[in-house]
């Protein structure tokens, strides 16, 4: 992916975060994607949130697949290591990855094609090992880089540019997330980043696999009449069955000062998400009736967002696993080999 | 007089023939494990069907006193015990040899041969009268039959007897069931036959210190020796004990005693694409890491074989090589991954590879696999087949160094990042066109983008036509480098040599002994082994001196030869071919009669 360089201008009075770095800290070489591009805004929602989060950005890990959405992680923390792998294929890698360093804040970003067609497989077996990680599908309903064909996403219905109308099913990602026991599941739209930060804020501290399905309308081959992924479309369906405020353990109290009415979910490292304007029966620790719920509004064509799922007693792979603290990677040889004189008294059994 | 007459010590073939399921294996490998106890050059060669329960299979035991350890053709002794191939067993006894069989049920007379002996022992029916359990009658039949074996072989009792106590240490009640069946066929065979039979055994002292152990083990041994965290893969015939065995071996030396917490990963992926995936995700972040597999996985690691490659990053891939093409024959044996590893993946690619030819070099190599792989910061192959993997082999016990370190290669620090200069991925190659790489989570000035995608030694993306090709003409000559550090080939030369004979991996004891048979011939031959790829000097230099070489190789298209015409300069038709590729392991005969067919 072409990496332009940005021209770089800090200005003084720019706010620093607990590290005392600037949100400037946090980005990365210039977007080489189409003016207005969704995915655009969902990486300067990226760059929000961890820059809010205070994350070292040595500390960032970040992997993508193949694809529009896959060439952004270029364009948030130029500092952080980044793997853009194959198509579809990121999952694997991350899966590696996350099994030699725990300690690293990893997230994915991939794309409807990615994730949903050549890569289905390897999303489904991520969220089963529940990796410790932030994975963003930035949805469109089409393949942008080989210009316009439909993806595994596209709605029934929903017309290509030449007018074309989809009739097959779509791969509704938050659905079958949930119904392979994924442990966090949001949906939001790359328009709306007063819902995606703070959605992005409580996947980076969800033990386990947290899933974020971004509808990002495609400005070059999805966004006409007839799509159902277009900005027009979405702003004109999207129905917020939550919305999120992400507030972290050290100012759990007074954020909590006046949300009567408010669902409290205390995630796994103490900190709280608050769910504000909830159905009255919305349960987002329940996963049938959160799969109850999406469903009724799907039937009505509503596409639900916020943060739909969580699992507050989530288990990640390293749990699972009961993987040593200190990072694999970081063990030394000598904890690892046991010798000459092991190798020699194990040999009696070959005897 | 019939040569098998002839009393032969220590100098035999037996093959057994049973139906897979019913535990015979255990009966099988506790008479080779006799014999091997016993101080004597023993090879087993298991020859099973890709089945559970039901089909045919075989396990042949060569012993030969002079250590020959390839397989043997001519079967002084088959224990026929399954009904469904007595036609077959029965004609593949050699004139005058013996043939066992369970004369509970009466033998085809249309099978009987008048130029063997034939041996009923109504084995079934002493084990229904002896115990009551249905799932014990069937699995003492195979205690009694290697009972008889006991007897005509004159097996050391006292060593079966041992053998048992360690087996069923704590299980009294099937230590004793197991003695019963044992004595049961024992008995049979001294009241009823005269024993031991011409051919026998006889205690030596030829084993040493040496051990009895399959590849698959040894890869692993080797892979926990190495230091690996991180394991994935991706079940498959017969890669699947090397993963199995490494496993057990984490569970005994690899979890801390305090804590319960385990120093390491193995995750089983949904695929092979997937398991290669997770390795390079590990091998980047900085851990060791392999995955084992067979040719069907090998295809699909391709993909990111290839990435592995580009973007220069470590691997190990130990493939257990098995009949091609498609899924093939899953349990026969085969060299024909060759090619397909060397080159793997699409656009311009070469790997490094290790081709062990027994379990100690299984061991050995899968070490070294994991330091070329750092040092050389690329996917490293070692190519095991099914013989030397799933087989159990005489070979010398394993050794380990105390010094040994990883040579982890060229990874900065974060002292190195803040002392250095301003790091660029793909730049400052050294003397092995190797260059620094940095791993996530230590400083962001050694910060980049891994791709797979196009990129200039900056390791920026690129689409410029000089910049790529700079970083792919190095990437060239790196492996070309690479060529010093593989393990040199093993030669033996003979006084006055026409030819020479070329081979790799576990055609090793069938081409040694062929050559001692040709040269008793009269026809000496000079010999090397490969151990690997790229081919250094040492190989130019032996191809340059024969006017002739025959390259023997278990493949149908002579992909040795092949690889030996693309990467060295020998003159195609100076390399002759004996090819084997019906999937059993290969014998003498075969490659003698295949060198004197073209002489």
């Amino acid at each position: 992916m072409p990496s332009i360089a940005k021209p770089i201008a800090k200005h003084p009075t720019l706010q620093k975060n607990a590290l005392g770095l600037t949100i400037r800290d946090y980005e990365g070489s210039m977007s080489t994607l189409c003016a207005g591009c969704g995915h655009d805004s969902v990486t300067a929602g990226i760059i929000r949130t961890l820059w809010e989060l205070s994350t070292p950005p040595h500390m960032i890990a970040k992997l993508s697949g193949i694809g529009c959405s896959s060439k952004t992680p270029t364009y948030f923390v130029g500092g952080a290591h980044g793997f853009n792998s194959a198509h579809g294929r990121m999952p694997a890698i991350a899966s590696g990855a996350i099994a030699a360093n725990r300690d690293l804040t990893y997230i994915g970003i991939s794309g409807d094609g990615d994730s949903l067609s050549i890569g289905l497989g390897q999303l489904c077996h991520a969220i089963r090992r529940n990796l410790k990680m932030v994975y963003v599908i930035e949805n469109n309903g089409v393949y942008g880089l080989t210009k316009g064909q439909f993806s595994a996403s596209s709605d029934v219905g929903s017309k290509s540019k030449r007018g074309e109308a989809n009739l097959m099913a779509p791969i509704d990602p938050v659905s079958m997330a949930l119904s392979i026991g994924a442990t966090f599941v949001a949906r939001s739209f790359s328009g709306d980043k007063e819902q995606l930060v703070p959605i992005l804020k409580a996947a980076f501290s969800h033990n386990g696999f947290a899933l974020i399905d971004v509808i990002s309308p495609c400005v070059t081959f999805n966004d006409h009449k007839g799509s159902t992924k277009s900005y027009l479309y979405t702003r004109q369906h999207a129905m917020r069955a939550t919305q999120t405020d992400f507030v972290p353990q050290q100012r759990e109290i007074l954020a909590s000062i006046g949300r009567n009415g408010a669902t409290a979910v205390t995630m796994h490292d103490g900190s709280v998400i608050q769910f504000k304007q909830v159905p009255k029966d919305y349960d987002p620790t329940n996963r049938a009736s959160v799969t109850r719920f999406l469903d009724e509004h799907r039937a009505t064509n509503q596409i639900v967002t916020g943060l739909l799922y969580v699992d507050p007693n989530s288990i990640d792979l390293h749990e699972m696993k009961k993987t040593s603290e200190t990072p694999l990677r970081d063990l030394p040889y000598e904890e690892l080999c046991p010798g000459a004189s092991v190798l020699d008294k194990l040999q009696e059994e070959y005897r | 007089m019939h040569d098998v007459l002839r009393t032969r010590v220590n100098d035999f073939a037996v093959k057994l023939a049973n139906v897979n399921g019913t535990g015979s294996a255990s009966a099988n490998s506790l008479i080779m494990q006799a014999i091997f106890r016993m101080g004597i050059p023993v090879t087993g060669k298991n020859l099973f069907p890709s089945n559970i329960q039901g089909l045919p299979t075989w396990y042949e035991i060569r012993v030969n006193k002079d250590g020959y350890g390839a397989r043997a053709l001519d079967y002084d002794l088959i224990v026929a015990m399954n009904g469904q191939t007595y036609a077959q067993d029965v004609k593949e006894v050699r004139p005058g040899g013996y043939l066992l069989y369970d004369s509970s049920w009466p033998l085809d007379p249309d099978l009987i041969r008048e130029d063997i002996t034939i041996w009923g022992i109504p084995l079934a029916q002493m084990c229904n009268e002896h115990f009551d359990d249905p799932r014990a009658r069937i699995l003492m039949k195979n205690i009694a039959y290697a009972g008889a074996m006991v007897a005509a072989l004159d097996i050391d009792m006292d060593v079966i007897e041992t053998m048992l106590d360690e087996k069923f240490a704590g299980k009294k009640a099937l230590r004793e069931s197991n003695l019963i069946a044992l004595k049961l066929g024992y008995d049979y065979a001294k009241e009823h036959f005269e024993c031991p039979l011409p051919f026998r055994l006889e205690k030596m002292d030829a084993n040493g210190d040496k051990i009895l152990i399959d590849g698959n083990t040894a890869a692993a041994l080797g892979c926990l020796y190495a230091g690996v965290t991180v394991a994935a893969w991706y079940p498959i015939t017969p890669a699947t004990s090397v993963m199995d065995a490494f496993v057990s071996l984490c569970a005994d030396y690899r979890v801390d005693k305090e804590t319960g917490n385990r120093n390491y990963l193995i995750l089983q992926a949904e695929d092979e694409l997937a398991a290669i995936g997770m390795v390079l995700g590990a091998t980047w972040n900085g851990a060791r890491s392999f995955t084992s597999t067979a040719g069907p996985g090998i295809s699909l690691m391709n993909e990111l074989i290839g990435f592995g490659y580009y973007a220069e990053l470590p691997a190990v891939i130990i493939d257990v090589q098995r009949v091609g093409p498609s899924t093939g024959m899953p349990t026969r044996t085969q060299q024909s991954d060759l090619l397909l590893c060397a080159y793997a993946s699409h656009g311009d690619t070469r790997h490094i590879l290790l081709f062990p030819a027994n379990p100690n070099e299984c061991f050995h190599f899968a070490v070294k696999a994991f330091d070329l792989a750092d040092q050389f910061q690329t996917p490293v192959i070692m190519m095991s087949d099914l013989d030397i993997g799933m087989n159990d082999w005489v070979v010398p016990r394993l050794t380990w160094d105390n010094s040994y370190r990883p040579q982890r290669g060229r990874v900065l620090t974060k002292e190195d990042l803040d002392n250095g200069p301003k790091f660029y991925r793909y730049h400052d190659e050294d003397e092995n066109f190797v260059t620094p790489r940095t791993l996530p989570g230590v400083s962001t000035k050694g910060s980049y983008f891994t791709r797979g995608s196009g990129h200039n030694k900056f390791g920026g993306y690129t689409e410029t036509p000089d910049d790529y090709q700079q970083v792919m003409d190095r990437l060239k000559q790196k492996h070309a480098a690479a060529a010093k550090f593989i393990p040199e080939p093993e030669i033996v030369r003979r006084e006055g040599a026409k030819f020479g004979v070329i081979t790799m991996g576990g055609c090793n004891p069938a081409c040694q002994e062929a050559l001692d048979i040709l040269d008793h011939q009269g026809t000496p031959a000079d010999y090397m082994r490969l151990k690997g790829f790229p081919f250094s000097e040492v190989v130019e230099q032996f191809l340059a001196e024969h006017e002739c070489c025959f390259v023997v190789e278990q493949s149908r298209d002579a992909q040795l030869r092949s690889l030996l015409t693309l990467e060295t300069a020998v003159p195609k038709e100076k390399l002759k071919s004996v090819l084997a590729y019906s999937g059993f392991p290969l014998s003498a005969q075969r490659v003698v009669k295949g060198i004197l067919e073209q002489l």
